[in-house]
């Protein structure tokens, strides 16, 4: 008894050392973590190595060491000839990244958020994506268009829409989002080696976020392919699709219980938890016996139709979950795209998970109930196996 | 109007000035104004260089030459290319003009007559790896950067033989072979681009190390383009990092039926140049001799690396902003004053006047030019229209990812992918 009460005492004051997010090495195998920041600016400096066409461009990316450090170190290594401090002219920079491409560079440019391209999207859209077409293939434009989308942490609503509808909808365009370190390198590094314009998503929340990466991710030559999506945990009742941030918290409807039973004597957790909410809600999903299948859709454009179709005809259920603007978003699209293809196999209505229709909010309870959360996740979830759920959660 | 302007007074001062009428607001001179960096170092090296200037002029240029008049300024042999150049835009978009109101081309057609002296000005100077970039009035520039004309006719009329398959139109003209960047139809927008190829020139000649890499840019726009922020931009970041461009201002005084006057706080454009560190020169747009003296000054001084320049160049477009502009709001006598000095009529008469060429070889030049105008509808009116199946390309360079490899399948695909390098 004794000795049990000492493990638990043990396992309590681990508990307390143990920092908020872990950055500790995994001891039960050989997987090393890095943050989602590290992996893009490795990614990035490999790529810049590797080829000299490839420089970046941005506010504040060279001597700064980038806005969010993710270009920490690039300046000091690549000169400023190759790592670029622009004015804050979007506009003008962003079709001078256009017109080095036409040429042959590969630049790489920096938003410090994706609310800023707005100012360039007339070179992102016009220029970029449509000069292929509109050349009839003599103008092919290999730019990388990168930075933080989405809502952060009380940044308010100028600074916090999501831009992933928005691109995607434009052919000729490549969309990316990754949300993992796997997902950020190896998605980054197939964007710079891309011919064609990509706008890559990336998520200020998950900067510092680390995950297990294995020794193939750390290599140089890794890249994930362009228009395939991942399933990151197989399940047989209802297929959730997700990107970026919303994967996380997709994963932590499930993860919570099946990690706790996997947490080791010495109190580590073997699996990083993004976000902090409602993990008893999460234990009620594994509870109630709902197997969730969660699709990381990594790229936005082109859709990977055929992996989320061939998943609701498994599961016969849909939830689509993003973080931005319900109409005309995302959701929309996998809906509409479920039901023209795999009707038939739909048990349930596709139900869609987005952010609250209305300019962010900047009160913190507020901007919570703008963004979804893990009880909305769970609860769509539980509808669409038509087990009976309580009206929604107050703040 | 505008008087001779010499290379020996634009090589003296930074700043070219030409001195014009008190009246003409446009013309109001520039002074060098004592601005910082890049400025100075103009100054000094102009001074130094001042020699190397002449000599790289390339022209017949006589001592005495800072009163005399343009016309010895040209050998017969560039006198008669000059003169064709001109003569092919104008009867190329005077045949637009005829088969957009025969119904025979559709969509939004903009016309350059009137203006043929700056493209041919500046074009003509030009390389083949040299960049321009333009609005959406840019058929003109393309056929003297050498795209053939019945590529850009058949583009016009949609047909698959076109510069870009059918697939732009009128405001895209892209010529990859000739460095033609576009046909932009947001104003504003060939602006970045161009700087971007500007930016390139300087970085292969920086970073990838190719000390031959002398290759110019020239951004075309109007005067409504200059109230826009992309110019702005573009200006201070072409100054600030001494890019290879010249900014040419094609000053037609209208932009669709607004005035240039109603429209802008400080109407002279060139002024706006020292305003972020490099020259503005305004010249008389209408005389292709005095643009093209300018253009190989901005031309060479971009070639040395010594950085931009804002040209602003004034002159008038003949007819309405495109064919389907009724035109009232111009005032027809400002047009009869502009008619009177049509380029190609002036053009011909000086080359005339200082016997280097005869009537019968300008007649000879006017009809070859029709001949090749009429090969060209003809060639463009035989040809077929896209298939249907080309609906679906060119949205990409690469549907798949990553470039096709040598054996030509998608690299993507090939399953040692992880193991390839980075894409050349």
């Amino acid at each position: 008894m004794l000795a049990i009460a000492r493990q638990r005492m043990l396992g309590q004051s681990f508990k307390k050392i143990l920092p908020a997010v872990s950055v500790l090495r995994s001891y039960s195998s050989a997987a090393k973590q890095i943050t989602v920041r590290e992996a893009l600016n490795s990614a990035l400096d490999e790529e810049m190595s590797a080829d000299p066409k490839v420089f970046l461009m941005g506010e504040e990316v060279g001597e700064y060491q980038g806005a969010y450090k993710i270009t920490k170190g690039l300046l000091e290594k690549y000169g400023p000839e190759r790592v670029l401090d622009t004015p804050i002219t979007e506009a003008g920079f962003t079709g001078i990244g256009v017109g080095a491409a036409y040429c042959g560079l590969k630049p790489v440019v920096e938003f410090m958020t994706f609310n800023f391209s707005m100012q360039a999207i007339d070179h992102i859209i016009n220029s970029a994506a449509k000069s292929n077409y509109m050349s009839a293939g003599q103008i092919s434009v290999p730019i990388v268009f990168r930075g933080p989308n989405g809502a952060a942490a009380g940044v308010g609503a100028q600074h916090s829409q999501c831009y992933a509808a928005w691109y995607a909808s434009c052919p000729g365009l490549k969309v990316l989002s990754p949300y993992n370190s796997e997902d950020a390198r190896g998605l980054l590094k197939a964007a710079i080696r891309d011919p064609d314009p990509v706008v890559f998503l990336e998520n200020e929340l998950l900067y510092g976020e680390s995950f297990p990466v294995s020794d193939e991710v750390l290599d140089s030559s890794f890249c994930l392919p362009i228009g395939k999506a991942k399933i990151e945990r197989e399940g047989k009742d209802v297929t959730i699709t997700a990107f970026s941030k919303m994967v996380g918290y997709a994963l932590k409807c499930l993860s919570t219980s099946m990690s706790n039973a996997k947490q080791n004597l010495s109190g580590e957790k073997l699996e990083d938890e993004p976000g902090d909410s409602g993990s008893h809600a999460a234990e009620m999903l594994e509870k109630d016996g709902i197997y969730a299948e969660v699709i990381n859709l990594r790229s936005i454009r082109p859709l990977d139709r055929s992996t989320i179709n061939a998943s609701v005809r498994k599961t016969n259920r849909l939830i689509t979950v993003e973080e931005g603007f319900p109409q005309h978003g995302l959701g929309a699209e996998i809906c509409a795209s479920v039901v023209e293809e795999s009707f038939s196999y739909l048990d349930a209505p596709v139900e869609r998970i987005a952010g609250a229709d209305v300019p962010m909010p900047y009160a913190a309870n507020l901007e919570r109930m703008a963004v979804p959360q893990v009880e909305d996740i769970v609860r769509a979830a539980k509808r669409a196996c038509y087990r009976s759920v309580p009206l929604a959660a107050t703040a | 109007m505008a008087t001779a302007f010499s290379p020996s007074k634009f090589a003296a001062q930074p700043f070219p000035l030409n001195t014009t009428s008190q009246n003409n607001p446009l013309t109001i001179p520039t002074t060098a104004s004592p601005f910082l960096g890049s400025t100075r170092k103009l100054i000094r090296l102009s001074s130094s260089s001042n020699l190397n200037l002449r000599r790289r002029s390339g022209t017949v240029v006589k001592e005495n030459k800072s009163q005399s008049t343009p016309n010895l300024l040209i050998t017969k042999e560039e006198g008669l290319e000059l003169y064709e150049d001109m003569v092919l835009g104008r009867a190329f978009e005077d045949k637009c003009a005829q088969m957009y109101y025969d119904r025979k081309m559709f969509g939004f057609v903009h016309l350059y007559n009137g203006q043929e002296a700056v493209s041919t000005g500046f074009i003509k100077l030009l390389k083949q790896q040299d960049f321009i970039v333009c609005t959406y009035r840019d058929h003109v520039q393309a056929l003297s950067k050498g795209v053939s004309a019945r590529a850009i006719l058949s583009e016009l009329l949609g047909k698959a033989t076109g510069c870009c398959r059918g697939q732009g139109g009128s405001m895209h003209i892209f010529s990859r072979e000739h460095n033609m960047l576009g046909g932009f139809a947001f104003i504003g927008e060939g602006i970045p681009i161009g700087t971007g190829a500007a930016f390139r020139s300087k970085y292969k000649r920086k970073v990838l190390k190719e000390a031959d890499c002398d290759h110019v840019t020239l951004a075309f726009f109007g005067d409504g383009t200059c109230n826009n922020g992309q110019f702005y931009e573009c200006l201070n970041m072409a100054a600030l990092w001494k890019l290879p461009i010249v900014f040419v201002v094609e000053n037609n005084l209208w932009a669709i039926g607004m005035s240039h006057l109603r429209a802008t706080s400080v109407p002279p454009i060139h002024k706006k140049g020292p305003a972020f560190g490099m020259p503005g020169v305004h010249v008389d747009g209408m005389d292709v001799l005095k643009v093209r003296e300018v253009a190989k000054e901005a031309i060479g001084r971009a070639r040395r690396a010594e950085g931009p320049t804002l040209v602003e160049c004034e002159t008038y477009r003949f007819r309405g902003h495109s064919l389907a502009d009724p035109d009232k709001l111009r005032d027809p006598a400002e047009k009869a004053h502009y008619a009177a000095r049509d380029p190609i009529t002036a053009l011909k008469k000086c080359l005339i006047d200082n016997s280097l060429a005869s009537e019968a070889d300008l007649k000879a030049i006017d009809k070859k030019i029709d001949e090749v105008v009429e090969e060209a509808v003809e060639f463009a009116e035989e040809s077929p229209v896209p298939p249907k199946s080309q609906l679906h390309e060119n949205v990409f360079a690469d549907p798949k990812g990553f470039g096709i490899g040598p054996d030509g399948r998608y690299r993507c695909e090939e399953p040692k992918f992880a193991e390839g390098t980075a894409l050349d």
